[in-house]
């Protein structure tokens, strides 16, 4: 009977095809919008993906996210580092500087000063040079697609200049970053010489990264650091969350990528199910005659998931295969607004998901007409 | 209606004995539907039909003869009445049961050929063997068998949509006889052909179809294939009207 309902299935090539591919261009839809809403998501928070060393980020309670910082005292850093279970904590600076070019161009861009001792914040990975050379006097690390966007249509080479709140820096170093939300270079220095970047300031540390303890707990740690401090302690997850949250509640990106997303679950879906549920009925007839020649309910219902599942497994793959070779070519061809995106698995399980439920929807509903269908109605 | 008697002479066939029956069927009735739009297909159906007979059930259109095989055949259940086929009494018989029961002994001929288009010829007529749980090979190499037998040997390869309608029913009838079953119910099999074929197609089902262990039931309102009935059935308005044996045939 999976012989036959193979043969159903595929006998006409191109109605197989078209049910495939409509599966495939529904997963596409779902994959690759839910990729790109995810992947826009993870932008506004990529400096806090890119420190993966310290369990804790400490600042200011009137923070809502990591952009809008509230620098707070330096002498903060002591405070928490006087909590028990604290293993160690750093200063970390982050804002926005405009950097000149030796070209004379004004560039905005993301300042990140990090712990002048550890170098605790560094890029997760360099290109060219190495986190060391920060020590170096004036020395910054810039992220590769920044450094086209502040040095365009220029061989990538170290040693090249910026002018930044009238101080020179050296480029020592590029690396590669989770692309920011907004699409300005990122600038990684020491702490110390970051805060001579910017125009003065009263204050400057804008958060404390803390290591916990062996053995301590972070949740723990971090509600006796609130306690002690009267500041806004986060596990880093938490802190992710918490500014992904802010910009889904107070940005248009939800939404917009909401309906865009739903619209393509809708579309895909609609397309998915559509084709398939055409399928199904257009063979209604056949399904009738099997009926009456003595097959019962079950074996049919065996047959149409067998059907829904071949061509639901075959469409996602595609459908997965064509988002994947959507984002890679966007990725290779160094278009910016896509940089970075990728499925993330998580999009690859949703998206088998809502394939699966669409084609099995969709097969159920025509089945229901298959299982209710009067076997006499073959006479018909 | 049955033909006028220049197109067919016949005499009124003598009753069926009881141990001949293979349909025995008694005050049979059917309703579609309730209260106000409630149709009578079947006002009290009487009749018997023989084993080793073509029996031909004619009438005009909306008469109730699909209805009445479809009874037959244990696709629909009758309102009232009692149906015995085979020696089964279908009442008795629900569910997967009745569904064995017919895989098991009842071929089917639709009007439309109803073949799958996606299979061979010898794989359309294997089907009722795979669905019994033949395996594939043996199903199919009877179905081979089978096809060379209604004359389509050589087109056991071919696909329906390269077969004309006369032979794309000869491959249905071989369909529903390579399970040897003992009932065979055809409606309209000549409906949608033209004339030649249609003869040649009644032809095929008298002399393969027709044997001492089985009915023959075949639904027509073309009277041009009266003559091919050992029997000819005239219902009327849910009714049977009369049972006739054409003088051709008894002669
Ligand atoms: N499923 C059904 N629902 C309602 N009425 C039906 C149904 N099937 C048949 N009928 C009615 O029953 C009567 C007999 O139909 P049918 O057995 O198909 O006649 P025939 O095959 O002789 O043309 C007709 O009046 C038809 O409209
Ligand atoms: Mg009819």
């Amino acid at each position: 009977m999976i012989w036959l309902a193979w043969k159903m299935l595929t006998g006409d090539r191109a109605k197989f095809l078209g049910i495939v591919f409509g599966v495939a261009f529904g997963s596409v839809l779902i994959a690759q919008q839910s990729s790109i809403f995810v992947g826009l998501m993870r932008r506004t928070s990529s400096q806090i993906i890119d420190i993966t060393s310290a369990d804790i980020w400490v600042m200011d309670k009137r923070q809502q996210n990591i952009d809008e910082i509230r620098p707070m005292p330096e002498n903060r850093l002591y405070q928490v580092r006087g909590v028990d279970g604290v293993a160690w904590a750093v200063r970390l600076f982050k804002g926005n500087v405009r950097a000149k070019t030796s070209e004379g161009n004004f560039r905005q861009a993301i300042m990140v000063g990090i712990d002048d001792a550890s170098l605790t914040g560094a890029p997760p990975l360099m290109t060219r040079g190495a986190v060391e050379d920060l020590r170096r006097p004036d020395g910054v690390i810039v992220d590769e697609d920044g450094y086209r966007v502040l040095f365009p249509n220029q061989p990538i080479e170290l040693g090249r200049t910026l002018d930044m709140n009238d101080r020179r820096a050296i480029v020592v170093g590029t690396c590669k970053s989770t692309p920011p939300f907004q699409t300005f270079p990122i600038i990684y220095t020491r702490y110390s010489q970051a805060v001579h970047y910017i125009p003065r300031e009263r204050n400057t540390l804008s958060f404390v990264l803390v290591k916990a303890q062996a053995g301590q707990s972070v949740a723990e740690l971090c509600r006796r650091i609130a306690q002690q401090t009267n500041l806004l302690a986060m596990s880093w997850v938490d802190f992710l969350m918490f500014n992904i949250q802010y910009y889904l509640e107070n940005t248009g990106i939800p939404i917009n990528f909401g309906i865009t997303v739903t619209l393509g679950f809708i579309v895909g879906g609609a397309i998915a199910g559509q084709t398939f549920y055409l399928f199904t009925l257009e063979n209604l007839k056949h399904f009738g005659s099997l009926k009456a020649m003595g097959v019962d309910n079950w074996r049919l219902i065996g047959m149409v998931i067998f059907q829904a599942l071949t061509v639901g497994l075959m469409g996602f793959g595609i459908g997965l295969g064509l988002a994947a070779t959507f984002f890679e070519v966007t990725e290779r061809s160094g278009q910016g607004d896509l940089r970075g995106m990728f499925i993330p698995w998580q999009i690859v399980a949703i998206t088998a998901t809502a394939v699966t439920f669409i084609v099995l929807a969709a097969s159920l509903a025509s089945l229901r007409k298959v299982l209710f269908l009067e076997p006499a109605a073959v006479f018909k | 209606m049955i033909g006028p008697a220049e197109q067919f002479a016949a005499t009124l066939a003598p009753p069926v004995p009881r141990a001949q029956a293979a349909v025995h069927c008694r005050g049979v009735t059917k309703f579609f539907g309730a209260d106000e739009t409630k149709v009578t297909a079947l006002a009290g159906v009487d009749v018997d039909i023989p084993y080793g007979e073509l029996a031909l059930l004619v009438g005009p259109s909306g008469c109730g003869k699909t209805t009445l095989i479809s009874i037959v055949a244990g696709l629909l259940d009758a309102t009232a009445g009692e149906v015995e086929v085979l020696g089964a009494n279908l009442d008795t018989l629900r569910g997967s049961k009745l569904v064995r029961f017919r895989s098991a002994n009842i071929g089917f001929v639709f009007q439309q050929y109803n073949l799958l288009p996606a299979l061979t010829a010898e794989e359309n007529v294997a089907v009722p063997l795979l669905v019994r749980g033949e395996p594939r090979a043996q199903a199919v190499r009877k179905g081979a068998e089978m096809l060379a037998e209604v004359g389509l040997g050589d087109r056991r390869k071919s696909r329906p949509s390269h077969l004309s309608g006369g032979q794309q029913q000869r491959v249905a009838i071989a369909r529903a006889l390579v399970g040897e079953p003992r009932l065979l119910v055809c409606d309209e099999p000549t409906a949608a052909l033209d004339a030649r074929s249609g003869q040649n197609v009644m032809q095929l089902i008298k002399r393969i179809a027709v044997k001492s262990d089985r009915a023959v039931i075949v639904v027509t309102h073309d009277s041009r294939v009266y003559a091919y009935g050992d029997r000819v059935i005239s219902m009327s308005d849910g009714k049977i009207e009369r049972v006739e044996q054409p003088l051709a045939a008894t002669a």
